[in-house]
């Protein structure tokens, strides 16, 4: 593949005033010939994983294995210190004392759980990504957008595959309630 | 009040989380006010206050690291005073942000949004003071280390993990771990709200490396709504365990007055009882001083007070129950420590702490006084007085008269100790004024989810 010379396409961009719009719309997207679509929000919009036909996400499981590796290092780490490394015998307290573990179990869990969750997160997002910003300021504020990208090609210079019209795209966008579009390009996201 | 017709007496038929009729814009730009302004008078005033107290605690603790814990009225019997009851005071006082952050959210108490941030806040600030005064309460502080954390020395004798101290070590390091992270990821996009707003070229560099990269992908959103369900799941058992843990530093031991099973849950609700009383202190003057009245309404503020008036009577049902089970025990020794504590040299604690944490809170039954801000103020003050003494009845009445009358003693705090105190005040407001500075104090994009207006259309009502 060569070197783009100018601004890569990569999408376009449709402004919606309100999340009531943006949850019909995106339905409409999601049944439409465009199957690479993404929706931008000021906030968490309830229903529109569904709208966009999104599977769940992974991170529970990520959480789980983690949690569990946490209890069980931590009983295998206590039981060690206590019991093999340099067995004590305090409070009358037999050397592999359960009970007296669980804390320390339970908030290793609760402590890989949670750092495994955050970065988990963090890994399904591609963030952290500082060369992304929000593609207009309004986006982080009180407007919506539905952005429906570019088939990936060899071609650059503005111009993509055949089979995808920027116009046919904007049209499209308008037609089912964008208020402004505009032309997305690339810049270390897709 | 919040109503749709704008008649005080009426009640709305949804509930109405943010008042005034604001906008999504409206509400970002009131939110990022005072982190765009320089900061007024009345903001300087309280961190110039709160860096000389910070200053005082500073010198005392240094001269305590010189000299020793002497300088403290620490003695046989009474090797516990101000230093752990600070401790358990600002540990407790955590509890409230994760109780609103998690504990509500799983609930589904959408009003929980308007004060979360600033609650969060004061946890994980509140729990850093509490680590400063467990780390400092050693005496030798470079030591702590080896002490506390799970490290072997160079004989391969590990920490007593059978013991409830080395559990708090866990159980802390923990909670202050995970509530900065749910924090941060609740941060994230409010970061990226401020950033795309951003004028100054240092706060927007600042800002972009904060906000990661956020740009309200729905894909994104789809992996954090995941992770914050998760982190409010995680957080939910790990607020209940730390100040069971903190409790079983006590009950774990022997002493008359500690060795007691109610303990985890009596700590558990005194935590929340006290954390809601700092919280309610601090929102009342944040919501004054950075006009955030539209999105902490009076609402939010009653809805604390009924929290604070039923866990108080919860604390107050605990203070009976121990007096019950120490005379039902048949224990001499567990009966003349209850005794003692009421009625023996300290009984003007332990009454401070019964009227600030039982009576006074019984103000809130009327409707009228949990919505009263100067009322509201007073009581979470009397309340945060009262929890304060609850842990010194705890700890110091239960161990100045030991098993054998030769081996009595009192405990008066120094003016040293004191002074700490008031430097570890300091510390937290000082952390505190710099977050309402530089951090948006209300979770943005949580409220715009629970606002009823959805659009940006001038003049929108809710329906």
């Amino acid at each position: 593949m060569h070197k783009p010379s100018g601004p890569v396409l990569s999408g376009v961009l449709g402004f919606f005033e309100d999340p009531q719009t943006l949850l019909e719309a995106t339905a409409k997207v999601r049944d439409s010939e465009y199957k690479n679509f993404d929706c931008f929000t000021p906030y968490a919009v309830h229903g529109l994983e569904h709208a966009q036909g999104l599977k769940r996400s992974k991170i529970p499981f990520v959480t789980a294995a983690f949690a569990f590796t946490g209890t069980t290092l931590a009983f295998l780490w206590q039981y060690h210190a206590s019991a093999t490394w340099w067995p004590h015998i305090i409070g009358g307290k037999p050397m592999n004392s359960l009970p007296a573990f669980v804390p320390v179990m339970f908030e290793l869990s609760v402590l890989l759980g949670g750092l495994a969750t955050f970065f988990a997160m963090l890994y399904f997002n591609r963030l952290p990504n500082l060369k992304k910003r929000a593609f207009d300021p309004s986006l982080t504020n009180n407007r919506f957008a539905i952005v429906i990208e570019c088939p990936v090609t060899d071609e650059y210079e503005g111009v993509s595959a055949d089979s995808f019209s920027t116009e046919k795209a904007e049209q499209f966008l308008k037609s089912i309630g964008a208020t402004e579009t505009r032309k997305v390009y690339e810049e270390g996201w897709f | 009040m919040a109503t749709t017709v704008n008649h005080d007496q009426e009640k709305p038929l949804v509930p109405v989380y943010v008042t005034g009729g604001r906008t999504f814009a409206e509400l970002t730009d009131d939110v990022a006010r005072p982190l765009e302004t320089f900061p007024t008078g009345r903001w300087w005033v309280c961190f110039i206050a709160a860096m000389l107290a910070f200053a005082v605690g500073a010198t005392l603790l240094l001269q305590t690291f010189k000299t020793g814990v002497g300088l403290w009225g620490l003695n046989q019997p009474v090797g516990w005073g101000n230093d752990v009851t600070t401790f358990v005071f600002w540990v407790g006082i955590g509890h409230a942000g994760t109780l609103i952050s998690a504990i509500l959210f799983l609930f589904r108490q959408k009003w929980r949004t308007g004060i979360n941030r600033s609650a969060e806040a004061m946890t994980i600030f509140a729990v850093m003071t509490a680590g400063i005064t467990i780390m400092t309460h050693t005496g030798r502080v470079w030591l702590a280390a080896f002490w506390l954390f799970p490290y072997p020395n160079q004989r391969q004798l590990w920490p007593n993990f059978r013991s409830p101290l080395e559990w708090d070590v866990f159980a802390v390091s923990t909670y202050f771990t995970i509530s900065l992270v749910f924090w941060y990821v609740g941060l994230i996009p409010d970061l990226a709200t401020v950033r795309d707003r951003a004028k100054n070229k240092i706060r927007k560099v600042a800002l972009t490396i904060l906000s990661l990269g956020w740009r309200g992908s729905n894909k994104n959103w789809l992996h954090y709504e995941q992770a914050y369900l998760i982190f409010a799941g995680l957080s939910t058992p790990l607020v209940l365990s730390v100040h069971s843990v903190v409790s079983f530093d006590f009950a774990v031991s022997q002493i008359p007055g500690w060795h007691t099973t109610i303990f985890p849950p009596y700590f558990v609700a005194g935590a929340i009882f006290s954390g809601f009383a700092m919280v309610v202190t601090l929102l009342v003057l944040a919501r004054e001083a950075f006009n955030l009245k539209h999105y902490i309404t009076l609402d939010h503020m009653e809805l604390m007070n009924k929290i604070i008036m039923t866990t108080g009577m919860l604390v107050g049902y605990a203070y009976g129950v121990e007096f019950f089970i120490a005379w039902y025990s048949g224990s001499s020794f567990e009966k003349f420590t209850f005794i003692n504590r009421a009625f023996g040299p300290y009984w003007w604690a332990y009454w401070i702490m019964v009227s600030c944490n039982v009576f006074i809170p019984q103000l809130f039954w009327v409707r009228k006084f949990r919505r009263s801000i100067p009322i509201m103020f007073v009581v979470s003050l009397y309340v945060n007085i009262g929890m304060y003494f609850e842990r010194f009845v705890i700890i110091v009445t239960s161990l100045h008269r030991d098993f054998l009358p030769s081996s009595w003693g009192t405990y008066v705090p120094t003016v040293v100790e004191w002074g700490i105190f008031t430097g570890l005040m300091g510390f937290f407001f000082i952390f505190f004024l710099l977050f309402v500075r530089f951090l948006p104090a209300i979770a943005i994009g949580e409220v715009k989810s629970v606002m009823d207006q959805p659009t940006n259309k001038e003049g929108a009502h809710h329906a």
